[in-house]
């Protein structure tokens, strides 16, 4: 027998992971005091599956009322789980960690349909460091008067908690573990379009036999949330999401007792050397824009490339690019999923446009859009400079700025020309370089040689427009502590 | 991949002396050890199902240089090899043959005889390892005395090993001349692969030097490894291998192979390999004039692999044979 040669010789089937594992009912309620329960004005919206628009189930949709009874749930609870030894908390966190690592491949499944993003990161990246997160905030619990805060720290009491829709399990993780860990309660909003990882976590809390009214999620809308950051009895507030949003929130709190924290938006500048390691540097690109559709606050969306290797670069990021396989999130081989909702489509669409509008050269790989669902080519931009409004404003769609600079000073300067702050990229060989570099930048994360690395217990948080406190490690703690 | 894509002259220019073939293989792109190896495993997690499958099995089984390389090998040893790399699986003659068989030089014209009588003269090669084979530590004659032996037998591929010792003292131009001297003795008539023993060259930025330098001495093949160390052909310097050959490539537009060798034991392995080949150095090495397996027992489970996939299920190592 002879090899047949195809048009693309090695044409991968498709590798569907299967969606049995998961059952998803027809409607959820709001998780209040241990119990689902319906929103008190009887409201509820659907949530669907961004690669698809099929209906995945239609959900509660928590008011004033609700964040009133969710809130009181909280406050209820909150006396005897802050008065457990820690020791004993650790146990319900530790539970926890291990009912996601069980259910993680149903979990994975249940992400990638409701969040568009591919079933390799949400079974790689999101669900790994779900449990990695309650592991290690459980490993806290009995410790905290050797977290740096002082001989007895106390806990703040019911955490106001909104997340967005780019990592919804992920996002809950980073909020929920330290709170409870530290001995607080909590009342979660999760975002609209993805609310459904969030109620499959209130049944593991109850499969986890966590005291009702520890934890509450409360599935809605803006309004939901701005009630929750409002509300006089929300001792702390904890807040991932847009800059926009995240100064309302500022507003709102100010003059009030409650502690902030905010992880906002970002513009991040992966800088390259003319010494990089350039294969490697490539993949860290691709990965620091490319990762979830570029759907992430703290992506590498500006590329600043000394001018030297620019093109020997470029040439080698669109061959890399063309490889990149977009479609169906639960394809094993998909790298490239769906945008989360149409109003997200319409924001990336519309600054692509502007970019081309203004100037800069656009490029994608070829590749076949499905017609169904929100979709959005990876997408590369050239010749664009610093006056640009795609290298200003936070895309958050898989849109690349390509910038040159010459000199190490002209690239810090230019990547630390932005009002964010959160995350950089240098990529060289020369380790006195990263260092030298790395104490320039105004960023809160700064990785040298990777991009889009995360761990439970490295701290991550913005500088400037980009949100301040830290989630993760000993750092985070702080935010659920009293410290003052 | 110097800065700007060099001429063909630029690179002959390379080779000049000592000291600019070294600034040369200094000059190229480190490379980050994380970051390759990350690269590597999340190919690695490719889902290979069903048709892609099957096209992978066979593919993998034409590329296969089946091997044996013992002190205790045999005239009667290399004849049933010779028989199986042409007809692989006794029970399906639809299953291809291999790329070629690989022996050492004594037993080449054994290795020719037994491929003939098989029906598979001209189709599956013989390749012969030499030049002091493993550890190359020979003076150069009689390396060269090796290789010539093999070719005038009938190889139609020498695997070569540099001089590793030479390569970790810096003594790259040795080695370059080396290579060129043994491309010479192979002549027109015989393939030369380079095998670099990555596992003793230590490190990645070594093995990125060494496919270099192996290339620009003229090799039609670089191979990982004998076999005989302990870390043999890898995921991740497979991969290094593969993107030194595409940019070669684009630099020169000279094609060159790649052949791992040593530890590659399962159809799950080698269809990995296939994977990093189709996503880096791409469909033009998807070809086993391009493309090689160093192996001996991976044979039998792509051929157990194939059976399952052509009846639906196990038929086990007793259908298979056994060498």
């Amino acid at each position: 027998m002879t090899i047949e040669k195809r048009s693309s010789a090695f044409e991968y089937a498709p590798a569907p992971e299967s969606r049995a594992i998961v059952d998803i009912a027809p409607s959820y309620g709001l998780f209040i005091d241990g119990e689902f329960t319906e929103a008190v004005e009887g409201k509820v919206f659907k949530t669907v599956s961004p690669s698809t628009e099929e209906v995945l189930s239609e959900v509660a949709r928590a008011g004033q009322a609700d964040v009133d009874r969710a809130v009181k749930a909280a406050r209820k609870a909150f006396g005897t789980w802050s008065a457990l030894p820690g020791s004993e908390r650790a146990k319900y966190l530790f539970r926890i960690a291990r009912l996601i690592q069980e259910r993680s491949r149903e979990l994975a499944v249940l992400e990638t349909l409701d969040n568009g993003k591919p079933i390799r990161e949400t079974r790689d990246t999101d669900l790994p460091l779900v449990a990695a997160h309650f592991f290690y905030y459980a490993g806290w619990a009995d410790k905290l008067e050797y977290a740096g805060f002082g001989p007895d720290p106390r806990p703040l009491g019911v955490a106001g908690q909104v997340i967005p829709w780019n990592f919804p399990l992920l996002m809950l993780a980073w909020k929920v573990a330290p709170a409870l860990a530290a001995g607080n309660t909590v009342v979660l909003k999760p975002a609209e379009t993805t609310p459904l990882s969030a109620l499959f976590f209130a049944d593991i809390c109850r499969q986890a036999g966590l005291p009702k009214g520890v934890v509450n999620i409360l599935p809605g809308y803006g309004d939901a949330g701005a009630a929750l950051v409002a509300h006089p009895d929300v001792d702390k507030v904890a807040f991932t999401g847009s800059t926009a949003v995240g100064k309302q929130i500022a507003r709102t709190v100010a003059g009030t007792k409650k502690k902030l924290t905010l992880e906002l938006g970002g513009k991040g500048a992966n800088i390259v050397f003319d010494d990089a390691p350039l294969d490697q540097a490539v993949e860290g690109i691709v990965n620091g824009i490319f990762f979830n559709q570029g759907q992430v606050c703290c992506a590498g969306s500006r590329l600043l490339v000394q001018e030297s290797v620019h093109d020997e670069l470029l040439d080698a990021l669109k061959r890399r690019l063309s490889t990149l396989r977009l479609g169906d999130p639960l394809d094993k081989n998909t790298d490239i999923g769906a945008i989360n909702s149409a109003e997200q489509l319409a924001r990336i669409t519309a600054l692509a446009e502007q970019g081309e509008a203004e100037g800069a050269e656009r490029w994608s790989p070829e590749c076949e859009l499905p017609e169904s669902g929100y979709w959005f080519a990876p997408t590369v931009f050239t010749n664009v400079t610093q006056a640009h409004t795609i290298a200003r404003e936070e895309i958050f769609g898989p849109v690349l700025s390509v910038l040159t600079f010459r000199t190490p000073d002209e690239a810090v300067a230019k990547a630390n020309n932005t009002p964010y702050g959160l995350s950089a990229g240098i990529w060289t060989e020369k380790g006195s370089r990263i260092l030298a570099v790395a104490n320039k930048l105004r960023a809160g994360v700064v990785w040298s040689n990777t991009f889009n690395k995360f761990d439970p217990t490295s701290p991550f948080g913005g500088y400037k427009e980009s949100g301040f406190g830290r989630e993760g490690g000993r750092h985070g703690l702080e935010a659920y502590l009293d410290v003052r | 991949m110097p800065t700007t894509a060099p001429t063909a002259h630029a690179l002959s220019d390379v080779t000049a002396s000592d000291g600019s073939l070294r600034r040369f293989l200094h000059g190229l792109p480190g490379v980050d050890a994380v970051g390759l190896e990350a690269r590597a495993a999340s190919l690695g997690t490719r889902s290979i199902k069903t048709t892609a499958k099957a096209y992978a099995i066979d593919l993998a089984i034409s590329m296969v240089d089946l091997t044996t390389l013992e002190g205790a090998d045999t005239p009667g040893k290399v004849r049933a090899l010779g028989a199986k790399a042409v007809h692989p699986d006794p029970t399906d003659r639809s299953a291809p043959a291999t790329a070629a068989v690989c022996v050492y030089p004594d037993l080449v014209g054994v290795a020719k005889e037994a491929i003939a009588a098989a029906g598979g003269a001209g189709k599956v090669k013989v390749a012969s390892v030499a030049t002091a084979f493993p550890a190359g530590r020979a003076p150069l004659e009689v390396k060269l005395a090796d290789v010539r032996a093999a070719v005038a037998a009938g190889a139609d591929e020498v695997d070569m090993v540099i001089d590793r010792g030479a390569f970790l003292a810096g003594r790259y131009l040795k080695v370059y001349d080396e290579v060129r001297a043994v491309k010479e003795a192979c002549g027109t008539s015989a393939r030369l692969k380079v095998i670099f023993e990555t596992g003793e060259l230590s490190t990645y930025d070594n093995i990125r030097r060494a496919s270099w330098l192996g290339m620009l001495a003229g090799a039609d093949f670089i191979k990982t490894s004998t076999g005989k160390v302990a870390v043999n052909a890898t995921p991740a310097n497979t991969l290094l291998m593969l993107e030194a050959v595409r940019d070669f490539r684009a630099a020169t537009g000279v094609q060159v192979g790649v052949k791992p060798a040593g530890g590659i034991r399962t159809s799950k392995d080698a269809v990995k390999f296939l994977v990093l080949v189709n996503e880096t150095a791409g469909e033009g090495w998807l070809d086993p004039h391009w493309f090689r397996f160093g192996a001996s027992s991976l044979l039998n489970d792509l051929l157990m692999q194939r059976q399952k996939l052509a009846t639906g299920r196990y038929s086990g190592p007793d259908y298979v044979t056994v060498d």
